[in-house]
């Protein structure tokens, strides 16, 4: 590469952070008073786009980037008021969750209102054409951006450091329950600092504009960028977001112009992973202050006795009767609940015993789906053996992805996990020669003997069912108990000889493998595989089953699994926006059940 | 016969020097109390002893063998039991099943995948208890007991490894007047019973005073008294510094 | 009719109790002393009436329950709090930090600003831009309690003001504890060292396993 097209690439690389940077700052600056992490920030940066693109002809470009970025502040404070204000108090997991909602409604607003297709947006006017630099033609329009995100950053350091509203924001971010001790009152503050990060993302979003068209998959690609940024440059801190989006920018733009596009999100993710390993809290955070009062303590986990032993049994007589009686609908329904219920099971298996809840479980599903479609269609494996061997991919990705995940906690694990199945995701999408990129790939049946529905069921029940009593009776076994000694309490369980991160990877390998089998089952059973298979709302999606089954049972999740499938499969039938039907029950289950579904029934029967 | 020998133990953190060349030892079935204002650096020095922290200087051994250097579950496997000031036991497990745990680490057994967990050393697990007087609670779940209960439990987890040396860090913090007594008659049984050397932090001097074979006193990281009760309690510079005059 | 009253107070953390009912009061302009061994529950008295940890019991700042107020409304009733490890904004200047504790003037009380808060403390007034990271021990308790002030409190709950200060300092906080009263602010201090506060309380309480008995 030259020296003129090194230059080029590197002004590349700062025009691209501009937008890294406004999205990644409002995330931080949320995150470090109300200590929310919003998943649905990168749907305000697509909200952002869309509405400018919408408006720009009937007001002009610049009228409409100022619109945009005012009614999506507009929202963000309206989101605050009413949905996140009531969950201040509820566990990390349900803010998360319910802040994940709110990318599923997001999403299918956007498709309802501005619909499937990509929408390009205009020029700026007087910004449409290029200048030379060094002989070489680069867009006038990003030169603007790259003087807009310093002069942002200038603005918004005024705003925290010269004005009262903002030194209220700082010494909140730094104590809150102090802050509140003088008189401090947080909800305005909480409102007003979700408004501001909310005009800061609709403002990134409207400004990109001119360089990309909006489209429906710019939410987690926004939010997943923006996590990469704000862990290397540390949560909360607004010059960490700033020095970050400056290192990401260069990363994607150097990538990209030497050829390696589908590798860039790789790269990031071994940026973010080094800077975790060597400094937790990012390059410019502080790290976090412990949770102040007693941490909660979760309660015991069912056991299954000879009663339950036997209804088990039952049901697996039962289920083994099915194909005597369905039709071939229901007999590809109840393969694909068998599927999702294993899958369930294992995530289960790690975020309710483990306490390590994966934001992005599903790439371990479809790590197991890819490697059995692989090594069918391209080293011409057996079937038998494509379902053997496909688990030890999504054993390999779970063991990388889990030796960083078990160092961290809490939204940096959230966040970690979603950014590699992200990763996992975008390998899927754009390796073209090897995964069929958007298409996938098709053609994965099976071998004659499993060809019919039935055949295929009574393997999905053979395989599911022994899959879920081995994980079961693992969280019987010492391993289990490990595994929740470690939750419980793990000052104690070090305390004792536990290694607690040892036992938390192989749980978390465990996991993955298992959820790699599911995919390997799943993949055979439609006959065709895509990078949908792997993303993250699926990811999210046995978050759900998971929660709607109660993270503290046993056999919960696999009862969450049933009701979910069977759920989507009735919405996805009857109702066009099924996604956003979805992100509305868990909203509303997060809304009326700050505790959890399980939590709620456990205490209203215990009284 | 001596357990327990601290040297030279020195820590400092953030330009603040928590302890500064520590040096005393603890015998076997001997139970030594530490006492000093907050900020003295009691809690260092336990967390130093389990290998929790590091010392900058220093040498700690146990038995002759050098505790410096190892994370707390390799200090445990040498035979330090410890139970935590605000208590940590597993909430989501029973009475019985929190010793069971301690039992099958000391098995190294933890990462077996189908042993059924609920039958494994469950004999031993109360007969633990039943040393401490938790049999009667032994199928209870942890999150159910009253605090002074799971300071037993706690004590029964720190035997289930046959400690040679217990460290307890204000055991007797959270409970009733009428509780605090009989948990550190207790321990002092135990430790008599099974030659084991007994190091606590103690807020309470009624229980410092009634209870301890020995007491330390620190302050700002200096140790400035050692010895018997009765004349630690009358020594000038103790009653200046933390006790107040008589 | 006292301004500050605690009936049957009950707290902790977690399971772990710290207080059993606790009973005690606060008239208009006393200085009152809360003295006991550290792990006592004097802290966390304060803390409880605060209302920073949970609790249980009756609770009065002048005609107001304090029951189901969270933090901010009890500081905004003029009920401050100075807490014993200080919790000064380390990130924010002397300037920014007095910034955050402002409130608007009481009737009948006289306004605390600035320039009055540097009165009392002088070393204060020395180094306004300073961040709070880089004060002494003794200057970040001399802010925590200024920062307290200029919510014109009526009343102010002072925890360990002379703990881990040097003689001089010590001095200097009493001489403050003293223009406190005179300006008719009602103090519940809690302190370790007796003949700190013993010259300037009005009355004392001992506090000893979680309960509180009068001196």
């Amino acid at each position: 590469m030259s020296g003129s097209a090194l230059l080029l690439q590197f002004l590349n690389g700062l025009a691209g952070a501009n937008s890294l940077f406004l999205v990644a700052a409002g995330l931080s600056l949320i995150f470090g008073v109300s200590r929310i992490v919003n998943f649905a920030h990168g749907s305000l940066y697509m909200l952002g786009m869309y509405v400018a693109v919408w408006l720009a002809p009937a007001t002009g470009f610049w009228a409409a980037v100022l619109l945009a970025a005012l009614i999506v502040a507009a929202t963000g404070a309206l989101v605050e008021i009413g949905v996140l204000r009531r969950l201040y108090q509820a566990p990390e997991l349900l803010q998360l969750l319910a802040t994940f909602a709110l990318v599923l409604i997001v999403r299918d607003f956007a498709l309802w209102a501005w619909g499937p297709q990509d929408m390009l947006g205009p020029r700026a006017p007087g910004f449409g054409d290029a200048v030379f630099i060094a002989g070489a033609a680069f867009p006038r329009y990003d030169l603007l951006l790259i003087a807009l995100g310093p002069l942002v950053f200038v603005l918004l350091h005024a705003l925290l450091t010269r004005t009262r509203w903002g030194t209220l924001v700082r010494a909140a971010t730094e104590d809150r329950e102090m802050a509140a001790a003088l008189g401090v009152n947080q909800r305005w503050l909480f409102t007003g600092i979700f408004g501001l990060g909310a005009l800061l993302a609709g403002a990134g979003g409207a400004l990109a504009v001119p360089r990309e068209p909006a489209s429906l998959a710019v939410d987690l690609a926004a939010i997943s960028d923006a996590f990469v940024v704000v862990v290397v440059g540390g949560l909360g801190s607004v010059p960490g977001a700033f020095l970050a989006a400056l290192v990401i920018g260069e990363v994607k733009a150097f990538c990209i112009g030497y050829g390696y596009s589908e590798i860039t999100l790789a790269v990031e993710f071994i940026v973010m992973a080094v800077v975790l390993v060597l400094r937790p809290w990012g390059l410019l955070g502080k790290p976090l202050p412990a949770p102040r009062g007693a941490a909660a303590v979760e309660p015991p986990l069912g056991r299954i006795d000879r009663k339950a032993a036997l209804a088990l049994a039952c049901l697996a007589a039962l289920l083994a009767g099915l194909p005597l009686a369905g039709d071939e609908y229901t007999l590809v329904l109840a393969t694909d609940i068998l599927v999702f219920a294993l899958f369930a099971v294992s995530l289960h298996f790690i975020m309710g015993p483990g306490g390590l809840a994966s934001f992005g479980h599903a790439a371990y599903l479809g790590l197991g789906a890819y490697g059995a479609a692989l090594l069918l269609l391209r080293a011409h494996a057996p079937t038998e053996a494509a379902l053997a061997l496909a688990p030890l991919l999504a054993l390999g990705g779970a063991a990388l992805c889990g030796w960083f995940a078990v160092r961290l906690a809490g939204v940096y694990l959230a966040m970690l996990t979603l950014a590699f199945a992200q990763i996992v995701w975008s390998i899927a999408f754009q390796w073209d020669s090897v995964t069929g990129g958007s298409n996938g790939l098709i053609g994965v049946w099976p071998a004659p003997w499993l060809a019919s529905k039935s055949a295929y069921y009574y393997l999905a029940l053979l395989v599911c069912g022994i899959g879920i009593a081995l994980l079961w009776r693992a969280l019987g076994a010492p391993l289990g108990y490990t595994l929740r000694a470690g939750r419980d309490a793990p000052l104690r369980a070090d305390a004792i000889g536990i290694d607690v991160r040892r036992v938390q990877w192989i749980g978390f390998a465990i996991a993955g493998t298992f959820a790699g089998i599911a995919g390997a089952l799943y993949a055979f059973s439609k006959g065709s595989i895509s990078p949908e298979t792997l993303s993250v709302p699926r990811s999210v999606d046995a978050l759900v089953m998971v929660l709607l089954g109660g993270v503290q049972t046993l056999t919960g999740p696999a009862w969450g699994a049933v009701l979910f499938v069977w759920l989507q499969d009735e919405l996805a039938r009857e109702v066009e926006y099924w996604r956003a039907a979805i992100g509305a029950v868990v909203l509303a289950l997060v809304l009326v059940f700050p505790r959890g579904l399980a939590g709620y029934l456990k205490e209203r029967f215990a009284r | 016969m001596t357990a327990l020998v601290v040297q030279g133990l020195t820590k400092s953190y953030g330009g603040v020097q928590a302890l500064r060349g520590v040096s005393f030892s603890v015998s076997t079935g001997e139970l030594v109390a530490i006492i000093g204002p907050n900020g003295a650096g009691k809690t260092t020095c336990f967390n130093l002893l389990n290998g929790q922290l590091a010392p900058d200087a220093g040498d700690i051994t146990l038995d002759g063998r050098s505790l410096v250097g190892r994370a707390p579950r390799d200090i445990w496997r040498l035979g330090v039991g410890r139970t935590f000031q605000i208590t940590a036991t597993f909430g989501s497990m029973s009475v019985r099943e929190n010793v069971q745990m301690a039992l099958v680490s000391r098995e190294r057994r933890l990462y077996a995948p189908f042993a059924a967990f609920p039958r494994l050393y469950a004999a031993e697990a109360d007969a633990l208890l039943e040393r401490v007087g938790m049999l009667e609670q032994a199928a209870r779940p942890c999150a159910l007991l009253a605090y002074g209960d799971l300071k037993r439990v706690e004590l029964a987890i720190a035997l289930a490894n046959r400690p040679r040396l217990l460290l307890m860090d204000e055991p007797t913090a959270g409970m009733a007047s009428e509780e605090r007594g009989a948990l550190i008659a207790l321990a002092r049984a135990l430790a008599k019973t099974d030659g084991i050397a007994v190091l606590f932090t103690e807020h309470d001097m009624e229980i410092v005073f009634g209870h301890a074979d020995r007491v330390l006193v620190l302050h700002a990281g200096e140790l400035i008294a050692v010895g018997a009760p009765e004349v630690v309690r009358v020594d000038a510079r103790v009653q200046e510094l933390y006790l107040g005059a008589p | 009719m006292a301004l500050l009253e605690v009936r049957g107070l009950s707290a902790g953390y977690g399971r772990a109790r710290v207080l059993f009912d606790v009973e005690l009061e606060l008239g208009a302009g006393e200085v009152v002393m809360l003295t006991g061994r550290n792990g006592a529950g004097k802290s966390t008295t304060l803390k409880a009436i605060m209302g920073l940890i949970a609790r249980e019991g009756d609770l009065r700042f002048g005609a107001t329950p304090l029951g189901r107020l969270e933090a901010f409304e009890i500081a905004r009733l003029g009920l401050g709090y100075v807490p014993e490890d200080r919790r000064i904004f380390t990130a924010l200047t002397v300037a920014e930090n007095l910034q955050v504790g402002r409130r608007a003037p009481r009737p009948g009380l006289p306004a605390w600003d600035e320039a009055r808060v540097f009165a009392l403390f002088a070393p204060l007034a020395a180094m306004k831009e300073r961040p709070g990271a880089r004060m002494s021990g003794g200057e970040q308790k001399m802010l925590a309690i200024a920062r307290t002030l200029m919510g014109n409190p009526r009343a102010v709950l002072l925890d360990e003001p002379s703990e881990g200060l040097a003689p001089l300092v010590v001095r200097q906080m009493a001489a403050a504890l003293a223009e406190l009263k005179r300006a008719g602010v009602s103090v519940l201090v809690c302190e370790q060292n007796a003949q700190f506060a013993a010259r300037l309380a009005d009355r004392a309480y001992v506090i000893e396993r979680g309960t509180v008995r009068p001196a």
